[in-house]
């Protein structure tokens, strides 16, 4: 039996909510409900997650979905072994079998012919057939399915099918407002009020850039960075290019742009 | 007329001076004594010597009394500003114009030279302006049939006269690149090249403009745009002015209904490099926008309107800096800083002078003034800050306050302070004022602005394109101006009709697309990690296994999806001739290509290839029309069939700008093939141009130019005389269709053979 403790998240992640959804995910979760977090890139939808976790002591197992991932690595596939052939379980049937919350995230990523595996998970069947194996694994009773996607990116070909859309529960996650990600990257990084609002300055000036050249907004994630090293002692503006300008853009003009935004921020 | 040489100078040392000159013209008699008072305040005895060494030879060349009289009032000048080392230098260049049949140029030469002097600020500088002179000089000076140098450049007098002006916009090596152009294009058209070299005409002025010094409008327009919407979450169109040939009064940035106004080019400045000079007009500019409200105008004298006026731009760049602070060292190197006391209020208006240093403070905290009314209105405008960001009408009461409170007499009298009053990168504030009366001594700038019957008010302002000149070997910059708009719609069904028609080979393309259509899945076997298990392997390997050697481990299968990733943009040419009747056929060529066309568009929307279409038009130089009938993200509906069916052909066919264009916009699609094929019926022409191959030669430059960009392109032409030109134009990718009539198979089925 696979050890259910060493998928316990052991601290309490710090999370801001930002409206009520903490208690609206404990309903989603007390009916067993599937949950899909929508929101940009870095915005906390994976601490989200983290924090709901560990706040109903349930086990978490992550996957993080790429376009080369197949549904044998989500349910689980063969080997080979000494005696022949061995069945190794894959992380979805690991948290069914256990009574995990199994979340997917960036599922998009993943292809469609991937995505299709959880539909039996998701409905009142709350099975998972292993047709490589021939076998029928009932869900157990505190198993849940989490998603994520990032509904920015917006390629034709990454969207989710209809089908799938429409077994979950949704949350539409966003960055918080000014003030409320201030007070998030003051608290989790200890560093100044004030020049944590003026990271936030720059940020937004990043995310009103969007769709005009900039695929997504800078995220509250290299906010966060940002904040870490000028704890580290780097020149706020060294710091801010460093975690805010060069990671989002090769595009001259717009690092130019932000390199004025960071310059203009900061006296 | 009477020999100079016999007039007698008072003093003995000019006297001696004069006969050492030895000149009979006496318009040089009656200036010579002054200059020389001049040149002995500053030269000593060599370089007098000197000086009047060169004045004698210039007076002795024959070329009449301009070019010494030049030489003696401007040498003590120019001299003063960069040495009389120059001298020789000069020399030189004079005896070479004299050697040569352009001695009518040493007259310009010398008139212009002080003022050139003064631009240039050393010697060096000087003599790289003469080495220019003079290798234009060698390079226009015209021979009959290569026997012997008979004919003057015409451009160098033009060059002369224009220098001070040219060397106010150009760096030197601008003014180098400006020559060389006007020497390529025009060395062989003497009344061409001379107009050029006098600014005469439109590209001698184009070409200045791309030489310039400083920052170009033009080069940072997107950056610009990026930081209105970043920083200020602002956008508006952006337009710039032309600063280059206003002298007596600069224009000054404004906004109105059509956009911001702002400078074609900023040079650096107190330490404040031009593009973030463009920023701070914007940022100046967005603030009004943000925060001012209109005021009525009519019961406010002009002083007051003018105080309004700085109090208010004040609380912008209070506002401004209070929202990013590091626009504080930008804003305040700007800002002039008037010295207290510079302006004297018993004969001068002092009002500019007091508001401009009020403005000072109120942005500087280190303002340093002394005056206790100016200190008592910054705390004042800083309490009405404090809470928030006030008003426009709380700050234009403390204005009126202020202007009761200091005002003087002197304020009335004609003559006004302007130093250090002018703060540059503020706008001139006409939409902060409303009229309800119209005064006749005020510009109505709120005035509804009356549109010229036929002109088009909606569609975005015209984007400019250089072309390719193959005499010259150059590009004329922003010769083409591309208007680009959406085509109007007509009726759809026409297109579903043509589609009907042809509805037995639309049955026998969509087999054809099936073929092509991508086949997804392709297996990879040998994977350690797969999707399946690979049963031949896998039994393989444990055979191997068993029987003691080592097993392969790669016993999996996984499949890759095999997709086309191709963009394609269709260009049409919709010049006059698409009217004519195709040959052997009761349909004209719009017809047929109007179904070719739909055919084409069915055909990629059932592949998926992302798609647009686009037609094009010209008319001169000046009118080239982008029309766009399909964009990328649009689906093949009934929108875009009405405008494919609205076509209506007109004017010619300016290849070059219009491929350009449409390169631009495959050139940022993400793809790994973009290809652009083009659907025309003839070779490029515009009634602007006599020489065939001038067009054909820059279409042959736009293609090369998006082979360079990654965007293939492919020409079908309908004209069966084609052969000649187009492959001097595509190299290998093209087709001419002899028979039009089959266009309507041909079109889809090239495409589908194209991206197989």
């Amino acid at each position: 039996m696979t050890d259910k403790q060493q998928y316990l998240v052991r601290e309490e992640p710090f999370y801001q909510p930002q409206a009520n959804e903490v208690a609206l995910y404990e309903a989603a979760y007390a009916a067993r409900l599937p949950v899909m977090v929508k929101g940009p890139t870095g915005c906390g939808k994976s601490r989200f997650v983290e924090y709901m976790a560990w706040k109903l002591g349930k086990p978490l197992i992550t996957v993080a979905c790429n376009e080369d991932m197949t549904a044998s690595d989500l349910v689980g596939r063969y080997l080979l072994d000494a005696g022949g052939t061995r069945w190794l379980d894959g992380p979805l049937t690991t948290a069914a079998r256990i009574g995990a919350i199994c979340y997917l995230d960036e599922i998009v990523e993943a292809r469609q012919d991937t995505t299709v595996v959880i539909h039996p998970l998701t409905d009142h069947r709350r099975t998972l057939p292993i047709d490589k194996k021939g076998e029928l694994i009932e869900a157990h009773p505190d198993f849940q399915l989490v998603i994520s996607y990032n509904p920015g990116y917006q390629s034709l070909m990454k969207d989710l099918k209809q089908s799938t859309k429409q077994r979950f529960t949704a949350f539409d996650f966003d960055y918080p407002p000014a003030e409320l990600e201030t007070a998030i990257i003051a608290r989790e990084t200890g560093l100044a009020e004030g020049t944590a609002a003026r990271l936030v300055k720059i940020g937004g000036a990043a995310r009103n850039l969007k769709g005009h050249g900039l695929d997504e907004g800078t995220s509250t994630r290299l906010l966060v960075y940002a904040a870490k090293l000028i704890r580290q002692g780097v020149d706020a503006r060294d710091a801010c290019r460093m975690a805010m300008a060069r990671p989002i853009t090769d595009d001259a003009d717009i690092r130019a742009t932000l390199e004025h935004a960071i310059d203009a921020a900061f006296v | 007329m009477a020999d100079a040489r016999k007039t007698v100078m008072q003093h003995p040392q000019v006297r001696d001076y004069w006969i050492a000159v030895d000149c009979g013209f006496p318009q040089v008699g009656e200036v010579f004594e002054e200059c020389v008072y001049e040149a002995l305040t500053s030269f000593s005895q060599a370089e007098m010597d000197a000086y009047i060494e060169a004045a004698r030879f210039l007076g002795k060349m024959g070329r009449g009394p301009e070019p010494i009289l030049a030489f003696l009032e401007e040498w003590p000048s120019i001299a003063g500003t960069v040495g009389t080392a120059a001298l020789p230098a000069v020399m030189t260049a004079v005896r070479a114009l004299q050697k040569s049949p352009n001695s009518a140029a040493i007259a310009p030469l010398l008139q212009t030279l002080a003022a050139v002097a003064r631009r240039l600020q050393s010697q060096d500088q000087l003599q790289a302006y003469l080495d220019i002179a003079l290798d234009l000089m060698a390079r226009t000076t015209g021979s009959i049939h290569g026997r012997h140098a008979t004919f003057a450049s015409p451009g160098l007098p033009g060059l002369f006269r224009q220098a001070p002006r040219l060397l106010d916009l150009l760096p030197l090596a601008g003014l180098k690149n400006w020559v060389d152009y006007g020497i390529r294009n025009y060395g062989r058209h003497p009344e061409r090249q001379a107009e050029y070299f006098d600014l005469g005409t439109a590209d001698s002025r184009a070409v200045l403009q791309r030489e310039r010094r400083g920052t170009l409008f033009a080069d940072v327009e997107r950056k610009l745009d990026l930081t209105l919407r970043a920083l200020w979450g602002d956008s508006d169109q952006l337009v710039p002015y032309s600063t280059a040939f206003h002298e007596l009064r600069q224009p000054v940035p404004y906004y109105d209904k059509l956009g911001l106004r702002v400078p074609d080019v900023y040079e650096d400045r107190a330490g404040v490099s031009g593009l973030d000079r463009y920023r701070a007009v914007l940022a100046h500019m967005a603030g009004h926008r943000r925060w001012s409200e209109a005021q009525v105008a009519d019961n406010w004298s002009p002083f007051q309107r003018m105080a309004v006026e700085f109090f208010e731009d004040a609380r912008i760049d209070t506002l401004l800096m209070r929202e990013y602070p590091g626009l504080a060292r930008i804003l305040l190197a700007l800002h002039p800083q008037p010295l207290e006391g510079a302006c004297d209020s018993e004969t001068t208006s002092c009002l500019r002078h007091r508001l401009a240093m009020l403005s000072r403070a109120f942005l500087d905290p280190d303002h340093g003034y002394a005056d206790t009314v100016l200190q008592e209105f910054v705390r004042r405008f800083h309490g009405l800050l404090a809470a928030g960001p006030a008003s426009t009408a709380a700050v234009a009461s403390l204005a009126l306050a202020y202007v009761a409170k200091t005002r003087r007499q002197s304020d009335q009298y004609a003559k006004v302070h302007f130093a250090d009053t002018v703060i540059d990168y503020r706008d001139d504030n006409r939409q902060l004022w409303k009229f309800i009366e119209e005064g006749d001594e005020e510009e109505a700038f709120d005035e509804p602005r009356k549109l010229e019957p036929g002109e088009e008010l909606q569609g975005l302002p015209p984007r400019h394109y250089a072309e390719w000149d193959h005499r010259s070997q150059t590009f004329r910059p922003d010769w083409v101006s591309l208007y680009e708009a959406l085509h109007p719609a007509g009726d759809a069904a026409a297109i579903d009709r043509l589609l009907q028609k042809h509805a037995a080979l639309a049955k026998r393309l969509k087999r054809l697309l099936d073929l092509v259509k991508p086949q997804d899945k392709v297996r990879i076997r040998y994977q350690e990690d797969g999707t399946d298990l690979d049963l031949d392997i896998a039994l393989r390997s444990l055979i191997d296994f068993r029987s003691g050697s080592t097993p392969d481990p790669r016993i999996n299968m996984s499949h890759r999806t095999d997709g086309r990733d191709i963009t394609v943009l269709l260009l049409l040419d919709l010049s006059e001739s698409l009217k004519e009747k195709a040959a052997g056929s009761a349909q004209t060529i719009l017809e047929l290509s109007q179904e070719a066309v739909s055919l084409l568009a069915w055909a990629i929307e059932r592949l998926g290839d992302p798609f647009a279409i686009a037609g094009f038009r010209s008319n001169t130089r000046h009118e080239v029309r982008y029309q766009h009938i399909k964009g990328f993200a649009e689906r093949w509906d009934d929108s875009v069939k009405a405008r494919l069916a609205a076509i209506e052909p007109g004017w010619s066919t300016r290849m070059g700008a219009a491929l350009r264009h449409a390169g631009h916009y495959l050139a940022h699609r993400q793809a790994d093939k973009k290809i652009l094929l083009l659907l025309t019926d003839g070779e490029p022409a515009d009634i602007d141009v006599d020489d065939p191959d001038y067009l054909r030669a820059d279409a042959r430059k736009a293609v090369d130019e998006l082979a360079a960009k990654g965007v293939t392109t492919f020409c079908l032409s309908l004209d069966p005389k084609a052969d000649d030109y187009v492959r001097d134009i595509f190299g290998s990718r093209w087709r001419v269709l002899d028979r039009i009539e089959q266009l309507p198979q041909t079109l889809p089925q090239l495409y589908l053979q194209l991206t197989r």
